[in-house]
Order: C-alpha cells, then structure tokens, then sequence
C-alpha cells in the first residue's frame, strides 16, 4: 500500500514534466498509478473475502502513538477499488477531453494524481491521525482542482468556499479525533474505536457529533451543501472524480466506516439522519429546478449523498448491505453522467438545457450510454442502481421499525424527486425539444466515449450478478449491530418494496412531465433560508471581528507599543516586587560625597536634554550627562569604564553634530504635545520601579559572586593585572566576540544606509583633485569657481530664503569646524581672495605638506589653529593609542579604549582636512579594518586549539629582548589587536558615512537644511494620516527663529525652551 | 579580593532611575533623534543598574595597585562592552535618521499607514470585497464556466466571469 502511495508522489512530481513535454496524452499513462490500486485491490480479493484483513504498519511518532498503518478490510477493499478505477477512467477520459493548448496542464495532472493519492490513503489507513492527514490533502488538492482556472473570478470564489467549508469541518473532526483517542477505552484506530467502542459519554457523544460535523461538510450535507453545486466551476473531469469517487465520497466513508460502532447512539443517530434525509430531498429538488446539465448533476450529487448517509448510517445490516451497494452503483453511473456532459459540452458548446435538443439524433451512441447510467441511478431492472435501492426497501420494510418507517417515506419520496431530475436531464441533455433547431455537434474522439462506456456498462454488469456483490459486501454489512443480513438480488417476489419501486417510477415520471420540462422554476426564488446567504453574512462578519481587533491591537503607533510593554513591565514587576518576601536592606547614603555632586550634573543634563527643543542643546546636555557617568564610574573604581565612557560619549558627540549638519536645528512641531504629561509619568514609574528593583535586588544576593575569584584567575591564567581586560579578552572572551560581531554588524548597517553607492567604492584622497575643483569641499552646491564666488557673497545678502537657511549651516558647521566659518566669512568680500588661496593650494599640494589635503577644503571653512592643533595632536594621539592596547592588559586601557582613541584621531583629521584628508590619514577601506580585526581575534581564539589548549586559552610568551629588556607577551593581546582594529573600523565607517558621504550628498544636494520637518509635499501624504490619526499639526511654514538666535520671530518653538538649563 | 558590601548607594539609585525615567520619556517621542538621546540615557542608567548590582565602590580592579578591597570587575567588563554598543547603536539609528530626513524630509517615526487605514475602515465598517462574496447564486455563476476542449476556439473557451 505504501508502495502504491509512493507510485503516486512520483507520478505527482514527474506529471507536470510529462504532460508539458509530450502533450496531453500523457494523461492516460497517469492514469496507470490509480488504475495500480485498483489492481492491487483486486489481487487482494480473496485474502479479504476470506476474512483475512491486509495489514501493514510502519512507525512514524511512537510518541504521538502515530504509526502508519493500512488495513484493508471490505470496506477499504471497495473504496480502494472504486477510487483507483474511476480515478484511472477519469484520467484516461482527460488525455482526448482537454484541448492539447489547454492552459496550466501539467499543474493539473500532478494535483489530479496527488488528489487520487490522497483519496486512496484516507479510504486505506486504520489510523484515525492519518485519516485526518489524507482528509485534509484532499481538501488541499480539491480546493487547486476546483480553482484551476484561476483566471476566472468564479473559480476562485469556488474553490475559497469549497475549502473553508471543509478545512472548518475537518478541524472540528480532528477535535473529535483526538478526543476519541485520549478517552478512556479509546483509540487512534479505526478498527480498534469500531470493535471495542468507548463507552457512551456525554464527551464521547461530543466527540462522536464533531467527527459528524467532517464528515457533513465534506459529503455537502445540509447545512454544508452549497460548496458543492459551486464547485463545479472546475474542469469536468474534476467534477466527476469529485462527485464520484473522492472527496464527497469521503465523508460518507467515514460515516460508514464508523457507523457499526457508533449508529446505535443518539448523538449519531439523529442529527445524521435528520441532515441526511433533508439534504436528499433538498438536493432533489433543487436538481429540478437547474437548467445546466452539470448544476442538474450536482444537486443530484447532493441528493444521493444524503441518501447514501442515510442508508449507511443507521444501524440495520441489510439496510447498510443496500447502503454501501449504492456507493459502488454511484460512483459508476455518477461518473458516467459527468463524463457524457463533458462529451456534449465540447461537442455541442453548450451545457444548457433551453439550448439542446435532439442530441440523440447526432449522438446516439453517447444517449444510450447516459441512458444506461440514468437507468441506474433512478432504480431500473437490471441495472446495480436497481439492485441497492431494491434491498434498501426491502430492508426498511422488513425492520419496520418507526424510524425505519421514516426513512422509508423519504427514500420513496427522495426517488421520485431522483426519477424526475433523472428522466429531466437525459430529455434536457438528448431529447429534441419544440421550437429548438437540432443543436450542431462536433464530432469527438472515440477515445473520449471509452471511460463512460466502461462505467456504464461496468453498472450494468454488476446488476446482472447481484449475488457477487453480496457475498463480496456482505462481510462488511455483518458488522453492524442490528437487523438481519440483507440480500442483493434482482427479484425479490411480489411485495410491498415492489409495490413502492412502481410507486416512485410512476411518480417520479409524471412529476418530471408535468413539473420537469416547466423553465419558469429556475426563476423564482425557493428558500428564504439559503445556507450560502448565511455563510456569507457569516464571513462577513468574520471580515469585521477580524478588522476590529487589528485595529484595536494593531494601532501602528511606535510610541503606543512602547507604552504598553513598558505598562506592562511596571506593572508586572511591581506586583511581584511588592508582593514578595523580599524587602528593603540597608542603604547608604552614598560612597562618597563627590557622588551626590556628580549625580546632580548627571540628573540635571538628563533633565535638560529631555526639555530642550533645539537638537544640538539636547545632544550637548545629553553629553554632559554622559560625562557625568564617566566620573561616577571613576568614583566607583573603575578607570577603565570611565576611559571608556569618556571616548565613546566624544566620538557620539563628534558623530551627532556631524549628522546635524544635514538635520533641522529645531525638533519638528510637537505631535505628541497632549500627551507630554502621560509620558512624563509614564517615565516616571518605570524609573521608580527599576529603582525598586535595584534597591531589592542589591539585598536579595544569596549565593558568593562569580567574581570572587577572578584576581586570582585573572594573574594565574590570564597573565594580566588589570582584571577588567583580563575578563574582556579571557574569561568572558567570548561575550566580547560577540560584541565586536555585533559592532560590525552595525557599522555595516550604517554605511548601508546611507551610502547609496557601494561602500567598497574607491578610498577618494587627495590626489583624485589635483587640478580641477580645488578647494570645493564644504561649499553650498559646489559646481565650480561661480558658485564659490556667489557662496561669499551670500552670506551677507541674499534675495531669497537662502540666505537664511544658509547662515543657520554655517553655524551648525561652524560647530564641527572650529570657528572656520567666522574667518571664511571675514574674508568673503574681499575680492581676488579666491584666487590668491587657489594659488596657495596649490602650493600646498605641489609641496606635499603634511595635511596638505587641508587645501581641498573650501577656505571660510579652514580653521588654521585646528589645523595645526591637528598636526600636533595626530601623531601623538595613535602612539597613545597603541600604548593604550598595549599596556591595556596590566593597566587601564585595552583595544577598546586604544581604538577609541585612534578613532578620534581620525575624526579630528577630518574635522581639519575635510573627507579627503580622512582618505589620506586612513587611505584603507572600514570593512578591511573589522573584517580583518574580527577575523585577527577569532584567529587568536582558535589558535590555541593546534596546540591542544582550548578555545580562546592565554599562553604567555617571555623573551629578553636586548635594550628593551624582558619581553612578556600574553597570546590575548592578538584578540585585543582584534578588537583595536574593529572598534577604529567602526569609527571610520561612521566617518566615511555619517561625515564625509554626507558631505558628499549636501554638496550634491546643495546645503538646505529645513527649519522644521514638515512642508507642504509632507501634508499630502503623511500629513493627512496625522491629521486622521487626532494630532495636531502647526503651521508648517510658521516663521522659525534663526539659527544664531538674533531675531526670535517664532514663538511656539521657543516656549519650552527658555526653561532648560544651558 | 573584591568588596563584599552589597549595600546599594543612594545616590547612585536615585540617578540611575532619573536616567532611565527621563530616557522613557524621550522614547516614547516620535522624532528619531530624542528617541536616540532616550536610547543613550535608558543605557547609561542600566550601565549604572549593573554596577549597583555589582555591590559598592572600592579600588581599581588592578592588581597590586592598591590593599583595598576592589570593585567588582566583573559588572565593569559588562557594562564596559555595553558602552561600545551603544557607540555603534547610536551610529545606526543616526543614520536611520539621516536616511528618514533624507526621504521624507523629517526624522519622525510615523504611525503605520496601513495600520492606520484598517482601524479607519473599521471604525466606519468598511470592508474589502471578498472573493467569494457573490451578487447571485455562486452555482448559477459557476455554469457560465466553461472548460478549454479542443473543438471550442479559444475566444469562447475563456469567457465567462474573471
């Protein structure tokens, strides 16, 4: 069985291959892997008639108790048979029905065979799990088949239907599954659940209702129906597997499969029957009413699904012998039906009933076939459709039992209406009807008549033989629980059942006469109860739940999320902080006085830096406040941090006032300003929980700190006194490898961002300006000498806004320059001065001077006392640098710092020389520094490993090195080169990015930066969200103070800041 | 040996949650840069949250530099890492800002549109059309379909709904 499966993954896989390159043919050798099953079932014949049940097991979870397991019993035998045959006919009929250019072929013939795969399986397995699995594939592959012309829009909206109706069904079963199997005396087989069933409990009762609720929207039983008629927007082939054999036919093999365990309950027994007997006589119906051949079918399908429920799902045997007899002779004629409309549908063009007539005529061979099939499904002598609806009167009539008495009134009243849409759809189909033209056909591959001739005349056989089926069905029908053994024959002498079968033929023949040929029934409308109306409106408001908690959820307001979590966290942690055991331990004041003076600047720079208005007063006060830590760290013994935090808070200085070149001076217009006051508190009690928790936590420490031993550890194995490093380059080196990943991952996401080239891009240095553009580095929109020369002037007069904004750049930049800008704009006026400096520079270059790269910037923004402030700071500045890493593991200091340092050293060689200078003070690409630093320090921890030590292990090198005296080298001096070269590299990225490609992108752009953030452009569109959104907007052209702070015209941006400290 | 002392200062309590308060509130802003200047303190007072942890202050951890009880090292190669994070986090976010300013001329974090425009529609009921939401009988539209056989040219074999 397995085997068979696999045969069907790789029929699946390969079909698409086969059918793309030798055509449409390829369909019929598909058609090889159902027709195997089919075969294998047959060679296991009399292993099952004899009552030996095929098993085969194969583990998969033992876990899950999930193991794959096959039985072939009757049952499965049947299905088995009846899925791989019409599976194989249906994919033989596919190889001359579709049009050798028909559209998505391959795509089809792979779902095709994969459907059949899983049909195969579910109707296979013993286990309920795997049942689950095989249903829910089917529903996967039916809802592609049915929307295989995904094109059309009623494709699509079919097969969306078709799998949320049965997905749904399919969860709910799989509740029932589960529950089945954890109760007591329950289980995940089938065979087990059936043989030895669980004791009837209200949760059992439950669990059997939903394993029901799959099977009823599977089989399209009322109030599930309506997804079946739709989805024969599916090509025809599909429609006839689909009604035939599979998918429908699943839900009824799961109620008959279950039904001699469980049909004696009332939890099954009513709601089953109930759906069923109405879905019948609903189906019938409707199926009057349709004028397309196919619509006619499907209802029919309907129809005959409740019928086929109800006889299998009640508990008498001879009436379930009848049942699963009906299954067969269904799948036999309902594929032929299907079959046949596709023939008249290709050969005619039309499926219509009001346009056919006299098919019969052009097509009689294919009339006799449809009549064959129709001759079985309304129950004519000698067809197999005549034998199980025979024994299912008979059985009705002899139990004779009240609820027996029921069924049997709607199966004679369900079989007129089956009589009459029958008669109606071989009239609609075949008949010459009046005032019509006889309807012009095409002529049809004969191959094409070959699947529903074998189907049909397949009916006709097994009507004839009615004792083989018996014997071969019975086995199954002997495990229902009640009632005497039922018999398939074709005479069953004189009798009520007869009486009945004259009874429906006669009705059903006149209703179709007098009711059937009527075209006004279609028109008017027949329920005011319509389940398709009702799952619609039922979507619908799924549609607006759903949209409704997004919105409530899903505010997309970065600030409300901030808001929650941190809610959150005060809330949740202050509960638990305040009710534990845990309570205050001592406190001191402080660790010294100085602490208190410090922290008062510390608190004071925070408070600042959250009030101020203007960017570069917040950053400076935020730096103040940085500082600030650095000398708490002292105080609290700990250089090396206070080292740490020194550099870092100057290169984030250095690096902020570097973007706010570009930056507004002011915050933009205060959006939020309504809510100040919440976020202030909000503040506030995250930061008084947090200092709860710290005063807590400080008291709560039971257990001696890790750190106890690491003196010790730090000279014994890290050969180092100063413990700080030791631990960054030893004991915790690999945090630190982490670290320095991260900080290259940073500062390859800051290049990214804002180098819109490659970052890898030429190193630009000094040389690449020799003779052209001299002295256009910081110049407003540098394109040549005019501009320059304009640049001077304007500064003092300008006709327009420029002037303004201008002036603010200038100071701004002025900032990162020195007081550059004050004596570039004492010389502007001066005329010939721009030729007297071009002269000098190129001087300058010709001569090669040191930072001679100075000449390449625009000369108002040359700073002399930088420049030499530079050239006597540089070199000094790298040795110290170096000293740093080299005396870091003894001392303070360290890659870290040494980087830092290095770093700073660059960022003042650009400050003084503008971004050729940086090229020419670090002529390397960033991404060569951290590559190479993170891979020396990855190296270093690796090395030790040839020498049989462990990852990242110290080893101390120790030579007498002449004058220099006695050498002691540690190995970790290598990771914390690593680390050196990492921390300079991120510091020249942020350089190249955020300093010399800004520059780059200003002198493109022209130098203007804007005021405030918002402009008319920006209202368009985000504006009027904000708008929507409830915020404020100001004014966005209301006149701003300017930058040197002379002239205060503005007065809302203004007001806040007066408070703040400076 | 390092200092056993546990007991928390109190002033180093009260700054670190000044830090972290006022960091909060600069987070929960919408301009990228005081969100920045939010991330730089909040980390500055968990810097100091783990040096409180960490007990109180004492000497240098450099061995031999002193015959006092140390400070605890291990909080300080920390925090001494997590300060050069911060380094490089600031530098991303500045460029996130720059890049912000540079595309739509500011450098405020704004409300997901999308977001926004389901809560709208919500609010009033709106809802997008669903597939499978029919104006008639989804079988009656479903016998317009035809399928692509080969006698039918292709202009017919398509029509029908898309």
């Amino acid at each position: 069985m397995l085997q068979i499966l696999l045969l069907h993954v790789a029929a699946a896989v390969i079909a698409p291959v086969l059918l793309n390159r030798f055509g449409r043919r390829m369909f019929a050798v598909l058609g090889l892997a159902p027709a195997s099953a089919a075969v294998w079932a047959l060679t296991k014949t009399g292993e099952v008639m004899a009552g030996n049940q095929v098993v085969e097991t194969y583990t998969w979870v033992p876990e899950l108790d999930l193991s794959i397991t096959f039985r072939l019993d009757t049952l499965s035998w049947f299905m088995v048979l009846i899925v791989g045959t019409v599976g194989a006919l249906v994919l033989a009929y596919c190889a001359w029905y579709f049009a050798a250019a028909a559209s998505g072929k391959g795509r089809f013939g792979g779902v095709f065979v994969a459907f059949a795969g899983a049909m195969l399986g579910l109707v296979a397995t013993d286990s309920t799990l795997m049942l689950y699995l095989f249903w829910e594939l089917t529903t996967v592959f039916s809802y592609l088949l049915i929307g295989h012309y995904s094109d059309r829009k009623v494709s699509r909206r079919a097969a969306m239907q078709a799998i949320i109706v049965t997905t749904f069904g399919g969860l709910v079963m799989l509740g029932g599954i589960i529950v089945l199997g954890q109760v007591d005396g329950g289980s995940y087989s089938l065979h087990e659940l059936v043989t030895a069933t669980p004791e009837m409990t209200t949760l059992t009762s439950v669990a059997i209702i939903c394993v029901l609720v799959g099977a009823v929207s599977k089989s399209a039983l009322i109030p599930f129906h309506f997804w079946l008629p739709a989805a024969m927007a599916a090509p025809t082939p599909v429609s006839a597997y689909l009604h035939a054999a599979a998918m429908v036919k699943a839900g009824v093999y799961l109620v008959a499969r279950l039904a001699p365990g469980f049909s004696t309950w009332a939890s099954w027994e009513w709601p089953l029957l109930v759906l069923a007997s109405g879905t019948m006589l609903i189906g019938g119906y409707r199926a009057m009413r349709q004028w397309d051949l196919k619509l006619v079918l499907a209802y029919g399908t309907v129809s005959q699904l409740g019928l086929l429920i109800m006889l299998v799902g009640q508990s008498d045997r001879a009436v379930a012998l009848a049942g699963v007899a009906m299954i067969g002779s269904h799948a036999m004629f309902k594929a032929t039906l299907f079959l046949t409309v596709g023939i008249v549908d290709a050969a005619a063009g039309t499926r219509d009933i009001h346009q056919l007539s006299n098919l019969r005529r052009s097509m009689p061979f294919l009339s006799v076939v449809a009549a064959l099939a129709i001759a079985s499904m309304i129950g004519i002598a000698p067809l197999a459709g005549y034998v199980a609806k025979e024994a299912a009167l008979e059985g009705l009539v002899h139990d004779g039992s009240p609820r027996s008495i029921a069924l049997l009134v709607v199966l004679v009243l369900g079989s007129i209406l089956t009589v009459a849409y029958g008669l109606r759809f071989w009239w609609g189909a075949f008949a010459a009807k009046d005032g019509l033209e006889d309807t012009p056909t095409d002529r049809e591959a004969w191959q094409m008549f070959i699947s529903p001739t074998v189907l049909a005349v397949a009916g006709l056989a097994a009507g004839l033989v009615p004792a083989l089926g018996e014997r071969l069905l019975a086995p199954y029908a002997a495990t229902y629980p009640e009632g005497e053994e039922g018999h398939l024959t074709l005479w069953g002498g004189f009798g009520l059942p007869l009486l009945l079968t004259v009874i429906i033929l006669v009705g059903g023949a006149a209703l179709f006469w007098w009711r059937g040929r009527d075209s006004g029934l279609q028109r008017r409308e027949s329920f005011a109860f319509d389940a398709e109306d009702l799952y619609r409106r039922f979507m619908r408001r799924l549609d607006r739940g759903a949209g409704f908690t997004t919105s409530l959820t899903q505010r997309g307001s970065l600030p409300f999320y901030l808001a929650v979590i941190l809610l959150v966290a005060v809330l949740a942690a202050s509960t638990a902080m305040l009710t534990s055991e845990n309570t205050f331990g001592p406190v001191r004041l402080w660790d010294s006085p100085a602490q208190l003076a410090v922290g008062i600047v510390i608190v004071v720079g925070a408070v600042g830096a959250a009030r101020a208005r203007r960017r570069l007063k917040a950053i400076l006060l935020m730096g103040i406040s940085g500082y600030g830590i650095a000398l708490m760290y002292e105080l609290h013994g700990a250089p090396d941090l206070a080292v740490t935090q020194v550099l870092v808070e100057t290169v984030t200085l250095l690096v902020f006032v570097l973007v706010l070149r570009r930056l507004p001076a002011y915050f933009s217009n205060r959006p939020l300003a309504d809510s100040r006051w919440l976020r202030a508190a909000l503040g506030a009690a995250v930061g008084a929980t947090v200092s709860l928790l710290a005063l807590i936590a400080a008291n709560s420490r039971t257990a001696t700190p890790v750190s106890v031993n690491f003196p010790q550890e730090a000279y014994d194995y890290g050969y180092g006194r100063n413990i700080v490093n030791v631990t960054l380059v030893d004991i915790r080196a690999w945090d630190t490898m982490g670290e320095i990943s991260v900080l290259l991952v940073a500062a390859t996401g800051v290049a990214s961002l804002v180098f819109l080239r490659v970052r890898t891009a030429r190193v630009e240095r000094a040389s690449d300006l020799q003779g052209k553009k001299l002295g256009g580095i910081w110049t407003d929109g540098a394109a040549g000498d005019d501009n320059l020369v304009r640049l001077q002037v304007r500064g003092v007069a300008g006709p327009d806004g420029a002037a303004t904004s201008s002036g603010s750049v200038t100071s701004t930049a002025s900032t990162a320059s020195g007081d550059g800008a004050a004596s570039g704009d004492a010389t502007a006026d001066q005329p010939g001065a721009l030729e007297r400096w071009t002269d000098s520079a190129v001087g300058a270059m010709r001569n090669q001077r040191w930072l001679s790269a100075g000449a390449t910037l625009a000369p108002q923004r040359r700073s002399v006392i930088l420049e030499i402030a530079t050239r006597l700071l540089f070199h000094t500045m790298v040795v110290f640098s170096l000293f740093l890493l080299f005396s870091g593991h003894n001392a303070p200091g360290g890659g870290f710092a040494g980087g830092l340092i290095a770093g700073i050293a660059l960022v003042l060689r650009y400050l003084a020389g503008g971004r050729y200078e940086l090229g020419e003070a670090a002529p390397v690409n960033a991404g060569l520094l951290l590559g190479s630093g993170l891979f020396l320090s990855a190296g270093a921890g690796v090395v030790p490993m040839f020498f049989g030590g462990t990852v990242l292990e110290s080893a101390v090198i120790e030579f007498t090195a002449g004058p220099l005296g006695e050498i002691k080298f540690v190995t970790t001096l290598f990771f914390d080169i690593g680390v050196y070269l990492v921390v300079i590299g991120l510091v020249l990225d942020v350089l190249r990015t955020l300093g010399a490609e800004i520059d780059r992108q200003g002198e493109a752009e022209g130098y203007v930066a804007r005021e405030i953030a918002h402009d008319e452009a920006d209202l368009d569109d985000s504006g009027s969200v904000l708008a929507g959104a409830g915020y404020e907007l100001e004014d966005p052209r209301e006149p701003e103070p300017r930058a040197d702070g002379s002239t205060t015209t503005g007065s809302s941006s203004t007001e806040t800041e007066q408070g703040g400290p400076r | 040996m390092i200092v056993s002392d546990n007991t928390p200062s109190m002033v180093l309590v009260v700054v670190m949650g000044a830090l972290i308060a006022t960091g909060v509130y600069l987070l929960l802003e919408r301009s990228l840069t005081r969100v920045l200047i939010g991330v730089a303190l909040v980390g500055n007072g968990v810097n100091l949250l783990i040096l409180i942890a960490g007990g109180a202050a004492g000497a240098p951890p450099l061995i031999g530099s002193s015959d006092e009880a140390m400070s605890d090292p291990l909080p300080q190669a920390l925090v001494l890492t997590a300060i050069v994070i911060t380094l490089g986090f600031t530098a991303f976010i500045l460029a996130m800002a720059y890049r912000s300013w540079q595309l739509h001329g500011h450098d405020e974090v704004q409300d997901d549109v999308e977001d926004r425009r389901i809560a709208r529609r919500a609010e009033q009921g709106e809802l997008d059309t669903r597939s499978d939401e029919a104006t008639a009988n989804a079988a009656l539209e479903a016998a317009q379909v035809r399928d692509e056989t080969e006698d039918v040219p292709d202009a017919t074999s398509k029509e029908g709904h898309r």
